[in-house]
């Protein structure tokens, strides 16, 4: 082949990629490989502050008989970890799409003020010795059925009902987690500095709190709630485009909103119930995931979701456990750069 | 054909909408004049199921928009809203290629991507296409909209009020393209038109609305009449010969 013939064929492949017509995912190839290249980054970067986690500066030599069961304990927190990012990421991402709305998360519904209430209302009826007992599968599905009924009736009332309305219940929900706020706040102040001090500790997000007891639900019951999410991804793109044109192009609307509210609210309770509430943490984790992800579709958009949600707790717990030594709650921290992030954005963007 | 029987819609108070009766045929673009709170968009948005009618029945083509799936009748009938949320990070190509929602369920196959591209060209979005829609102007965003909703390919197209957002210009292609689209792809337009020129100079047919009521349908010809339509303005409406037809002057 001569070079003017190779520049010819050069030539013409070079038209042909720039003519390249497809409603792809990404914008440009160069889009896509950004976003693979950031995906595989980010989760590496997460697997080594995991790995880092469960081996480094372990006490104990490897050969030694007690090494297993320390990698054990620190594969407990991992877990929660990755239950509590696989949670918060799926389903902050979905209820800002089916909202239509990027700075609300599923935390205004209420859930973290019906835990709170629930373990307050423990202490305060039952004292202390309830509410250490207050553990184990039987309490952890209580806590999850209690969260997902409450979220069937306040969607079902509200959203199904002939003035079905999303902003009403949001509305409601952020009133009736106020609400639950408020009694729980009544009654902590009647308690004794012990109990208080006690319940304290319960209801500071925490993966030390993670009982390993609730895995054998807890996990199969987040992947699965997740996979039925991620199915229903190519929905959530055309809800994402607001009721009317979804209702256009035949997405049925009501439906699919509860659908996709209820199934968020068993992930909510799951991590809620698993590691208590982190109330920025999902918005955080959405936010950056936008930014990571140049793109509308879910497909892609939940897995970096979760990739980050992952990265940003395993990082965070190792930095301040192994180079900082510092082993408060992290989730202080998390969401003290939550809520800086939160403002950021209002204040950046002005209009919503 | 869509065939309206009966439909009310009562808003809180006195504001009541209809009975409505009216039968308009297949092909051709029909347009709904009317002044404010006469009734358009809402008898738009209940053909197009978007709004729940409180007495009465619609059907389009046979079907009865109430009771048929929301699932079939978006291979019948679309209908485009004057303000659509949108998504960033959204092209126009991509948008577009919702409108084969219906059909694909979201895994595009060659034939939808040959059918998006020829309603990209068809509203000379060409260039435009691999761009957010917020890097675009209202009126591109509004044509990428319509291209969206044609590309549905449906047999009955409702949009209120195309040429909101839109310049002299841009208002007399998008008619021409609709007009096209009418004749080349024998679709039913059904318009909410403010202009009553441009209602006159591109439709087949005009519905005129008063107090949620139709006050007069019929040929161009029919309705463009200075009594008529002053009665429905409230406003002195004359008409005059134009060259390409009646002109309403007010």
């Amino acid at each position: 082949m001569s070079m003017t013939e190779f520049q010819a064929v050069t030539q013409t492949n070079l038209r042909a990629g720039l003519r390249h017509r497809s409603a792809r995912a990404f914008r440009s190839g160069k889009d896509a490989a950004r976003y693979w290249i950031l995906l595989v980054l980010i989760m590496g970067v997460g697997l080594l502050a995991a790995a880092g986690l469960i081996f480094y500066n372990n006490p104990v030599p490897v050969d030694s008989p007690s090494f297993i069961p320390v990698v054990q304990r620190r594969l407990v927190a991992v877990g929660a970890m990755f239950v509590a990012a696989l949670c918060h990421s799926f389903a902050t991402v979905a209820f800002q799409s089916v909202t239509s709305n990027r700075i609300i998360t599923p935390s205004l519904l209420g859930y973290e003020a019906l835990y709170s209430f629930i373990h307050t209302g423990t202490m305060y009826f039952f004292g202390a010795g309830a509410l250490v007992s207050f553990t184990g599968i039987g309490a952890f599905s209580l806590q999850v059925a209690l969260m997902v009924i409450m979220s069937l009736i306040l969607y079902g009332w509200l959203l199904a009902g002939k003035y079905g309305n999303l902003h009403l219940t949001l509305l409601v929900g952020i009133i009736i987690g106020t609400g639950l706020n408020s009694v729980s706040g009544f009654m902590r102040r009647l308690l004794a500095p012990s109990e208080f001090d006690l319940l304290q500790s319960r209801l500071i997000g925490s993966v030390t709190n993670a009982n390993a007891e609730y895995f054998p639900i807890a996990i199969p019951l987040t992947v699965a709630t997740v996979l039925c999410l991620y199915a229903f991804a190519r929905r959530l793109n055309v809800l994402s485009l607001g009721r009317d044109v979804a209702t256009t192009l035949g997405v049925k609307f009501q439906a699919s909103i509860i659908y996709t509210l209820v199934l968020v609210a068993v992930l909510m309770s799951i991590t809620t119930s698993l590691v208590g509430p982190l109330t920025f943490f999902g918005f955080l984790v959405a936010m950056l995931s936008y930014q990571a992800a140049p793109t509308y579709d879910h497909r892609y958009i939940f897995p970096m979701a979760f990739a980050i949600g992952f990265s940003i707790l395993t990082t965070a717990y190792f930095l301040l456990y192994h180079v900082l030594s510092i082993s408060t709650a992290v989730s202080v921290i998390i969401e003290l750069f939550g809520g800086l992030i939160f403002l950021t954005v209002i204040l950046r963007k002005r209009s919503l | 054909m869509i065939s309206i029987r009966n439909a009310k819609k009562n808003y809180a108070g006195e504001v009541r909408i209809g009975p409505l009766n009216i039968d308009i045929p297949k092909a051709g673009i029909t347009s709904l004049i009317g002044p404010n709170g006469a009734g358009k968009s809402t008898t738009l948005l209940m053909i197009g199921r978007l709004l729940r009618m409180d007495e009465g029945q619609i059907t389009v083509a046979n079907m009865d928009v109430a009771k048929t799936k929301s699932e079939d009748l978006a291979k019948i009938l679309t209908i485009l809203r004057q303000e659509n949320h949108f998504v960033t990070r959204l092209t126009v190509r991509q948008l577009v290629g919702f409108g084969r929602f219906p059909y694909s369920k979201g895994r595009l196959t060659k034939e939808d991507e040959a059918i998006i591209s020829k309603y990209i060209d068809f509203f000379q979005l060409t260039d435009l296409e691999h761009r957010y829609l917020d890097e675009l102007s209202g009126g591109q965003r509004q044509r990428a909209y319509v291209a969206m909703v044609l590309c549905q390919e449906t047999e009955y197209v409702l949009l209120d009020e195309p040429l909101n957002n839109l310049d002299i210009a841009r208002s007399v292609q998008m008619m021409e393209h609709l007009r096209r689209a009418a004749d080349e792809f024998g679709k039913t337009f059904v318009l909410v038109m403010h202009d009553i020129n441009f209602a006159a100079k591109y439709s087949d047919r005009i519905c005129a609305m008063k107090n949620g009521r139709v006050a007069a349908f019929g040929t161009v010809e029919e309705i463009m009449k200075p009594e008529l339509l002053t009665d429905i303005f409230e406003t002195k409406i004359d008409i005059i010969q134009g060259p390409y037809g009646p002109i309403s002057i007010y």
